[in-house]
């Protein structure tokens, strides 16, 4: 069981929660993520490190209720419970050690691009950071972000704050004027990743997005996760998350994301809940 | 032994197989003509006192059968269940030779859940004994070896990186063969012995071997199984349809995806569903489609019957739920429709040549014979490897090619103070073998730390380094 210690409401439907997990917090790196089962007859769903505090024990979790399980956590209030957290999983990010590398994060993607920002940041990288959302209320972290970036670039589809368009678009926008990035970190839907792989494709800049596949066990004993990268199967739990994003079959990844839709519907029904965010 | 009807049971997760009663346990009891020197023993990987604990049934002491058994054997109503005994203690029965073999794994099944259902007095704790042992991984493998450390008095922590124990017991073999609340009750017996549990630790990410060490454990047995599933690498495998027989008994088991939306975890289960392996997995996963609602459920393998690896009563208790058959027959491709769903599966017609390697004929592809099964649901049942993660961060820590753990006679790895046994070793294999391994890692450990704590005076001397 793992304790709440401390829970933000970001956004109407994103919250950040700090939970106790001594033995997560010893060993994760920028890059793992967890798998959480909130209750007995719960699923287990995987979720990013956004942050972590070796000292105090803990992590921070940051997740958008997008159906039943996030919303049911979504619930969770500070001394609270969390029945399983396990972790860390997944191979930590191979960050760069010196350069310029943009951090890219849309939505709910901003939170698993935060701790390799910081990692970066704080090892003398130059960081520049482009966030958005579809509105300004969405937006997340934006501070957090400001604190470990040396430029921040913030972008709305709506134009409510920030540059009016997608984070893509600004990367664009930044590379026509002649910026140079070593290397560039794109976390987010996974059309988004895609967007921001093909705009780096043509100027060869290296890539890494995260791919959030559907994993049961996250530790390679199933294989729900696999992905084509540079059409080789690779599982996400154990051969990512990161990947490079000019060499992942975003065509499948979309699809194989989409396998339970109706499903989840269901489970969202039957229990009597509100409709998902989307 | 009596079953519930093929036509009901397809319906339903509840166990296929009842069990004797006590009149029919004591009537195939007496049928053991308590051979002088029982060679059925020399079958069992975990030697229990098989006539022994038979006489005690014939003479209507079942809980003092029960806990005879248990001297050797931690799990006996899991292994009463999943034994393939015709391989082992039955194999060698003297009745075998003219008749039938006594029903050893039925008898002993009856005797353990005689003991669960009038309820369990764990035995006395003996006297604790210097040193302090971490098992990785709560199967088969690590229960058995955790539970005879304990049972000497050893210091015991099982680390198992899901959230329940068991290993396969718990996530692969199905409710209506082996009952949860029967692998609870046994594990919680292991747990009685003074065995401390830790779930959701992954040895290699969570901790590493050597921060067990660090940590102040004097010796590390590895249990951790082969939960790595292989595929085929054919066109289409990553279609959406398409699981691991891992994932497909995972979601089903596990996560009880049968009871979805009771439970959260949903499974996919088609009109016409296709599972490729002749294996036990095979068995349980095709028997598990059915139950999940499919009409139409395949056992697609490339020998011929007399080949195939699954336990002869289980295939037959298949063919009873009408799960279809094609033999000499190997999938060459899985086809989606334009939404990147199976609609089909594209196999070719074998016939088998000389033998290999295994002594089983090697199945040969006959030329321009492929045609197409129309399914929507494919499940790939065709073996599992040693996960690679502990090997990877273990320094020290050898491993075959295959994934297989370099080990000795008795279990010891490459590593000083590291023993390791059953599937991580083997392969996919039996639990029984697995316990088997278990139970000879325990013997040498339990010397090992004899001998390291052999100065040590109990308390007032320097406690030794590993």
């Amino acid at each position: 069981m793992h304790r709440i210690v401390e829970k933000q409401v970001l956004t109407p439907v994103t919250k950040l929660l700090v939970v106790d997990a001594p033995l997560v917090a010893r060993r994760c790196e920028p890059g793992q993520f967890v798998i959480v089962r909130v209750a007995e007859a719960g699923e287990r769903i995987p979720l990013t490190i956004a942050d972590f505090q070796r000292s105090a024990g803990t992590v921070t979790l940051v997740f958008q209720e997008v159906g039943y399980t996030t919303q049911v956590l979504g619930t969770k209030e500070e001394g609270d419970f969390i029945l399983d957290v396990v972790g860390p999983l997944g191979v930590p990010a191979e960050l760069l050690a010196e350069g310029r590398v943009a951090c890219i994060g849309g939505g709910v993607g901003v939170a698993p691009v935060y701790p390799k920002a910081k990692a970066l940041y704080q090892s003398g990288v130059e960081v520049v950071s482009i966030i958005g959302a579809r509105s300004h209320d969405l937006l997340i972290m934006e501070d957090m972000m400001q604190a470990v970036s040396h430029q921040l670039h913030v972008c709305t589809d709506d134009g409510s704050s920030g540059y009016h368009g997608f984070v893509t678009a600004k990367l664009q926008q930044l590379l026509e004027a002649g910026e140079k990035f070593d290397e560039v970190i794109a976390v987010g839907p996974l059309l988004m990743m895609r967007a921001a792989a093909e705009v780096t494709r043509s100027r060869g800049i290296k890539t890494l997005v995260s791919l959030n596949s559907i994993m049961v066990d996250g530790t390679g004993m199933c294989g729900a996760c696999r992905v084509t990268v540079g059409g080789k199967t690779q599982f996400c739990c154990v051969d990512g998350p990161m990947f490079d994003g000019h060499q992942v079959d975003f065509a499948e990844a979309v699809r194989r994301s989409l396998m339970y839709q109706e499903e989840e519907k269901t489970a969202l029904l039957q229990c009597g809940c509100r409709g998902g965010s989307e | 032994m009596p079953t519930q009807p093929a036509a009901e049971r397809v319906r339903n997760f509840q166990e296929v197989a009842l069990g004797f009663d006590a009149g029919l346990a004591q009537q195939e009891a007496v049928r053991c003509i308590q051979c002088k020197k029982p060679v059925c023993i020399q079958g069992c990987p975990v030697n229990v006192k098989i006539p022994e604990f038979i006489q005690l049934i014939a003479d209507g002491d079942f809980s003092g059968a029960a806990r005879l058994i248990k001297e050797t054997n931690n799990l006996p109503a899991i292994c009463g269940r999943v034994c393939p005994q015709e391989e082992q203690c039955e194999k060698y029965c003297v009745l075998g030779k003219r008749f039938e073999p006594v029903a050893i794994g039925r008898l002993e099944r009856f005797a353990a859940d005689w003991e669960l259902k009038e309820g369990v007095t764990p035995p006395a704790r003996p006297e604790r004994k210097p040193g302090k042992v971490a098992v990785v991984g709560a199967g088969p493998a690590g229960l058995t070896c955790a539970g005879d450390l304990a049972r000497r008095g050893y210091e015991v922590t099982m680390f198992e990186a899901l959230h329940a124990p068991g290993g396969v017991l718990i996530y692969g073999i199905p409710e209506f063969r082996l009952p949860k609340a029967i692998v609870q009750a046994e594990v919680e017996y292991v747990l009685s012995l003074g065995v401390q549990l830790v779930t959701n630790v992954i040895v290699g990410r969570t901790l590493t071997v050597e921060d067990l060490f660090q940590d102040g454990y004097d010796a590390v047995f590895l249990g951790t199984g082969a939960g790595l599933p292989k595929f085929m690498n054919i066109p289409g495998e990553n279609l959406n349809g398409v699981y691991s027989a891992n994932e497909w008994l995972t979601r089903t088991n596990l996560m009880k995806a049968y009871q979805f939306p009771s439970w959260d975890t949903p499974i996919k289960v088609g009109q016409r569903v296709a599972v490729v392996g002749g294996g036990n997995v095979a068995m349980d996963a095709v028997r598990c489609a059915l139950r999940l609602g499919a009409a139409e459920a395949t056992i697609v393998y490339r020998r011929s019957r007399q080949e195939m690896p699954a336990r002869a009563e289980e295939v037959d208790h298949a063919e009873h739920e009408q799960v279809q058959f094609k033999f000499l027959c190997n999938p060459t491709r899985v086809l989606g429709n334009e939404r990147g769903w199976v609609e089909g599966l594209e196999c070719i017609c074998m016939e088998l040549g000389e033998p290999d390697a295994s002594g089983r004929r090697r199945p040969v592809e006959v030329k321009g014979s492929e045609f197409v099964l129309d399914v929507d649901t494919v499940v790939m049942a065709l073996g599992t490897s040693p996960n690679p993660i502990v090997a990877q961060t273990t320094p020290g820590l050898s491993a075959h090619r295959w994934g297989g753990l370099v080990v000795d006679g008795t279990g010891l790895t490459s590593k000083a103070g590291v023993w390791a046994g059953g599937d991580a070793v083997t392969g996919s294999a039996t639990v029984i073998l697995a316990m088997g391994a278990g139970k000879t890692a325990a013997e040498a450990m339990v010397k090992y730390l004899e001998e390291k704590y052999r100065t040590w005076n109990g308390g007032g001397g320097h406690r030794p380094t590993p």
